[in-house]
């Protein structure tokens, strides 16, 4: 085996991730223990506020996420997280933070901590497909996902707003794609990679999110794929939850475990807590 | 100052003070409009919404205070950033849509979309135990919006909720953090920050 430096991050899981979402964080895991990225979750983090702190308060919807900046700038890591919607809040407070020095002082005070805007923030598939990178995931592949037709759905907070995030081209993006390719998969060029899932309007509007989640889940069909795959709990959950159409959404995290060989024990704590069920597709190419 | 619109419907009071406002509260840009409804063509929420984007932003631009803030259209856009991504201005939207839900919560205009009873539920978690309780948030939502009491539904949400937990996918108990003390400070600072 190629030998490799192992990397060490501050992990922050966000909220969903220790409950609707309990097999993303799982597999998380799994995959950075195979690809010797360390993760050690951030001490006594808090929620990041989401949506509901920027659409209430522009200063709560910065002091939030600042408080776990600082814990990891303190730990002296890059923060890694897995919630594409807590990687936005964390990414915009920098970008705010950085531009405007006399609101990072007041944000200080908020916190009642020092935080100097210098704690970097990576989405896990950020670090998995660029840092351990795609030729180092290829060589250590077990099990190539041959033949499993995927959609890759990026949803809006990897990408957008581009200034922001950072990670890729807003209209078509391709790091999931190309990570999909790498553990064999075969990726298909669809129409609604950055549609919205809805976010937020979940429980005060369930029909606008339905409406949006099956149009994202035909899109899958027409373009031939038999799964979609996420890297956002709460995309994930519209996506799984809120359809009438019976297409599952994987968790890339899952996929990228799988072709490593992480144990089937272990994997079928993620399988049953879908609520589309994931086993067919997988077993049609006798990947399980 | 008051200012009366003069239109084909009538005449309506205009305030610039709202405009000034909007504009002046952040750095997105609004007065460059032209309405070319790059951000209303993209919007994957604009069916469900009163107003267009575009059409809400001239109703800013204007000072139709009244008609802005008694619109369903900035809460229940979902911030995807597609207008924002999209517009040839660079005018930030989404920051524009925030801030009108600011002003609104200020002035007690949270009728309608059941958006903001979600937003206030969700922070109150946040609130007393530092993290969000996914268990808590929805069933706080369904009484206080009383969404639970509607008989029609209530066989599908108790599906979903028995497919939930069966899962593994609600924690039935909230966990707290330990850094209490400084949540609660992040909040006192900002809520006394707006009176």
């Amino acid at each position: 085996m190629a030998e490799t430096t192992a990397s060490k991050y501050c992990y922050y899981p966000g909220c969903s991730l220790e409950a609707t979402a309990k097999e993303y964080n799982q597999s998380v895991h799994a995959a950075a223990r195979l690809l010797d990225v360390e993760l050690v979750e951030l001490e006594d983090w808090n929620c990041c506020g989401a949506s509901s702190g920027h659409c209430t308060d522009p200063e709560l919807s910065l002091a939030l996420p600042a408080r776990n900046l600082a814990l990891a700038e303190k730990e002296g890591h890059d923060l890694a997280v897995s919630c594409a919607a807590c990687f936005l809040r964390f990414k915009q407070t920098n970008h705010d933070l950085r531009a405007d020095d006399t609101l990072r002082q007041r944000i200080e005070q908020v916190i009642d901590a020092p935080y100097r805007a210098e704690t970097e923030v990576r989405h896990v598939l950020d670090i998995f497909a660029r840092e351990v990178g795609l030729e180092e995931i290829e060589r250590r592949v077990k099990k190539p996902l041959k033949g499993l037709k995927l959609v890759a759905y990026y949803g809006c907070y990897l990408v957008r707003p581009p200034e922001v995030t950072q990670l890729d081209d807003p209209n078509n993006p391709m790091i999931m794609d190309n990570l999909l390719t790498a553990i064999g998969a075969e990726p298909l060029d669809w129409t609604h990679k950055v549609e919205c899932c809805g976010g937020n309007l979940l429980l005060a509007r369930t029909d606008i999110v339905v409406k949006l989640c099956n149009d994202i889940c035909q899109a899958a069909l027409d373009a031939g794929a038999v799964a979609i795959v996420a890297a956002c709990p709460l995309c994930q959950a519209n996506l799984e939850l809120r359809q009438t159409i019976g297409v599952p959404t994987f968790y890339f995290s899952e996929l990228l475990a799988l072709a490593l060989g992480a144990g089937a024990g272990e994997m079928k704590g993620w399988w049953k807590r879908h609520i589309q069920n994931p086993l067919p597709v997988l077993k049609a190419q006798d990947l399980i | 100052m008051t200012v009366r619109l003069v239109s084909q419907q009538g005449t309506e009071s205009a305030d610039p003070a709202f405009t000034r406002e909007v504009l002046g509260s952040s750095v997105a840009h609004l007065e460059r409009c032209y309405q070319c409804q790059a951000c209303s063509s993209g919007c994957p929420v604009a069916f469900a919404f009163d107003y267009a984007p575009h059409q809400l932003l001239r109703m800013v631009q204007l000072g139709l205070k009244e008609r802005v803030l008694d619109s369903t259209t900035y809460w229940l856009c979902a911030s995807c950033e597609t207008c924002a991504t999209r517009c040839p201005n660079d005018i930030e939207i989404v920051q524009i849509m925030d801030t009108l839900r600011h002003i609104a919560l200020r002035e007690g205009h949270t009728q309608q979309t059941g958006l903001p009873l979600f937003h206030r539920t969700f922070l109150s978690g946040i609130k007393s135990n530092g993290k969000l309780h996914e268990l808590t948030l929805i069933l706080r939502y369904m009484l206080i919006s009383r969404d639970i009491f509607k008989l029609n539904e209530l066989p599908d949400n108790i599906k979903m909720g028995l497919n939930m937990f069966t899962r593994g996918k609600l924690a039935i108990l909230p966990d707290k953090i330990k850094g209490m003390a400084n949540v609660k400070r992040i909040f006192q600072q900002t809520e006394k920050k707006n009176g």
